[in-house]
């Protein structure tokens, strides 16, 4: 099997993946009780965190945030354990201190996850001061949205890494909406991305609904970093198709506005371009997809079987153990 | 065993965490390169010796210095940042409070972050946007250590300790007593975190402090004993972990407490010292705790309003003499 065929496939798995897991837990958190606090979820903005991931080494640390499933997905973090956690099962990626809000998997070099909007950035920076201290030849790439570009961190973080060259790929996910108020309410421009330049390093919009574009500039502007030219700005322009939360039932979308984007679904649109390509069978694809839901199916029943952690483990992971 | 001053004290640690370990690298506003060329400033000539790598002047970014150090910890490195004054602490409190202090939890005790900072504090006569005793606020988030060390030896053993320690600490470093000089053990001389150190040994009154506080403290002391009062002093030094048996034994001889700090009273960290004694030792008091702070206020700059705020020995010798003269007025004796 050809290279192309094999990174087509990685990105359609991993998409059809994310899209399963996170419709999974879609479904779970409108069964009263079942999950509990807040999901946020990321559905809509799928090829953005396999055409990213897809474009890195190992060694490269990954920063996520609250909206983190599909990245740690990709990255090929257990789906079990991120569904444990989830549901606050003692077997989660955090033993149920975390659930979803801020998942880290260091397995994967998934080091840190913050939910506070705009933290990931700094945090960035500091493991790619590490990376660049240890002359490693590895990269830190950090998520975070359009809402967060407003913080102040966000522009500390990418001063910093311009001024020392670090190799920090920064994602910013442009998915219109930070809460309730859409890009026009939070945002001085429409260009995030042109920011770059006001800190040194590129920085480039792509159509964050198209996996192969956003893996094939990914995968520059890793290069990039990864030289020692510095950081690198990515703006990926997609949507968020779901509220804020579950709960959030999206009363200040503009309904033609949500249909506009539906039609752009990442998933379903590589879908019918692998099979228009001829590269993939219809066949393949749906074995594909089956895979996908077998692991989420998996993954749920692995963390409905799960115990909760006994309430006096509330005590330990405050301090390191010595 | 040689003099040092505490500024000079807190150099040698930063200079021989930095021999010891490559993995040690110092950031801040004018770390390398200051405005000071000031001789007791702690990070003058470790630029020179450890080149542009390893001592690294920030841009003025407090979010971004405290981040870089929670980032390059969860890494492996020990870094050692610099925050200027202690009220722009506020500016790192997220990347410290949310991040330094909650991310191991929130990891499940995967992950480290053996980060170190130290914040500059002190009354300056610069006004309350440079001078500002906020640690109760650190001392309130579970996650991040505090310590306040009072003297050179103190302020290096203390350093190293939070250096090589695997959890982050806060060094906070009282910059008038940069210039005081004592006597500092040479070599990896650390002091454990934890522990409270007795600076007086007495037996009428524990007063408990920490940081410039001691040695309004041993004024009292020195006041007091004119009168035959015996003061014990304790120099608190680690806010957290905290050495609850330090001050229960030594209340529990004296049965009596004052606690002492330059920080406001209202919800200060003398409001924990002083509950911790209520809830574990009540039996052992002779007479109600008192407190010894600055008034609820910022700090302000004129010499003699600054002289207002800050604590001085007299309202110790005072409330030490209200101590004493509870139990004597209760059993109706004269002082």
């Amino acid at each position: 099997m050809d290279a192309q065929k094999e990174l087509k496939e990685t990105f359609y798995k991993t998409m059809v993946l994310i899209r399963a897991f996170e419709e999974k837990v879609s479904a779970l958190a409108q069964e009263g009780g079942r999950l509990p606090g807040m999901q946020i979820l990321a559905v809509g903005q799928e090829a953005v965190a396999a055409g990213v991931v897809a474009a890195l080494r190992p060694g490269d640390v990954l920063v996520t945030n609250h909206r983190s499933h599909g990245h740690l997905l990709a990255r090929g973090a257990d789906p079990n354990l991120l569904m444990a956690e989830i549901m606050g099962k003692k077997t989660g990626v955090g033993q149920g201190k975390s659930g979803t809000l801020h998942m880290a998997v260091p397995e994967v070099n998934a080091l840190m996850t913050s939910t506070v909007v705009g933290a990931g950035p700094p945090l960035a920076v500091g493991a790619a001061f590490a990376q660049h201290y240890r002359s490693e030849p590895n990269i830190t790439v950090v998520f975070f949205g359009d809402g967060a570009a407003a913080e102040g961190s966000v522009h500390e973080a990418m001063n910093l890494a311009g001024v020392w060259k670090l190799p920090v790929l920064f994602v910013c996910e442009n998915n219109c909406w930070a809460g309730a108020q859409g890009l026009c309410e939070h945002c001085s421009t429409k260009n995030i991305a042109a920011r770059g330049e006001s800190y040194g390093m590129p920085g480039e919009q792509v159509d964050g609904n198209d996996v192969e574009a956003v893996h094939t500039l990914a995968a520059r502007l890793a290069d990039h970093c990864r030289k020692g030219h510095g950081p690198a700005l990515i703006e990926a322009l997609t949507y968020r198709m779901h509220g804020h939360g579950e709960y959030d039932r999206q009363h200040y979308v503009d309904k033609k506005e949500l249909e506009q984007w539906s039609r752009r679904c990442p998933v379903k649109g590589f879908r019918e371009k692998l099979l228009a390509g001829g590269l993939v069978a219809e066949s393949e694809v749906q074995s594909m997809e089956q895979e996908a839901k077998s692991k989420v199916d998996a993954a749920v029943e692995f963390a409905d079987q799960s115990p909760y952690p006994r309430p006096g483990e509330a005590l330990k992971h405050v301090w390191a153990e010595t | 065993m040689g003099v040092l001053t505490t500024g000079q004290a807190v150099r040698e640690a930063l200079d021989l965490a930095m021999e010891m370990d490559e993995r040690v690298f110092v950031a801040g506003e004018g770390v390398g390169t200051s405005i000071h060329k000031d001789p007791n400033m702690p990070t003058l000539g470790l630029l020179e010796k450890y080149g542009p790598r390893r001592v690294k002047d920030t841009p003025v970014s407090e979010a971004a210095i405290a981040g870089l150090a929670v980032g390059a910890s969860s890494m492996g490195l020990l870094p050692v940042v610099e925050i200027m004054f202690f009220p722009f602490i506020t500016l790192a409190s997220d990347m410290l409070v949310n991040h330094a202090a909650k991310l191991r939890y929130l990891s499940g005790g995967k992950s480290s972050f053996p980060l170190t900072v130290r914040v500059k504090a002190g009354i300056l006569s610069a006004g309350c946007q440079h001078s500002h005793n906020l640690e109760a606020w650190l001392a309130h988030s579970p996650g991040l250590k505090v310590v306040f060390p009072s003297t050179p030896a103190d302020a290096k053993g203390l350093l190293l300790s939070a250096i090589f320690d695997p959890d982050p600490v806060v060094v906070i470093e009282e910059m008038p007593l940069y210039w005081m000089k004592g006597e500092v053990p040479e070599g990896d001389c650390r002091v454990p975190l934890g522990l409270a150190r007795k600076v007086l040994p007495g037996t009428d009154c524990t007063v408990a402090c920490y940081g410039g506080a001691v040695y309004t403290a041993l004024q009292a002391a020195d006041e007091l004993s004119k009168k035959g009062v015996s003061l014990e002093i304790l120099d608190l030094r680690s806010l957290v972990p905290f050495d609850r048996d330090a001050l229960l034994d030594s209340v529990r001889k004296t049965g009596r407490l004052v606690v002492l700090h330059e920080a406001t009273k209202f919800a200060g960290f003398g409001a924990e010292v002083a509950a911790i004694v209520v809830e574990e030792a009540f039996d052992a008091l002779k007479a109600p705790i008192m407190r010894v702070a600055a008034p609820d206020i910022p700090v302000p700059f004129s010499p003699p309003l600054e002289e207002f705020y800050k604590p001085n020995p007299m309202m110790v010798v005072e409330a030490v003499r209200a101590v004493l003269e509870y139990g004597r007025k209760a059993r109706g004796e004269h002082a």
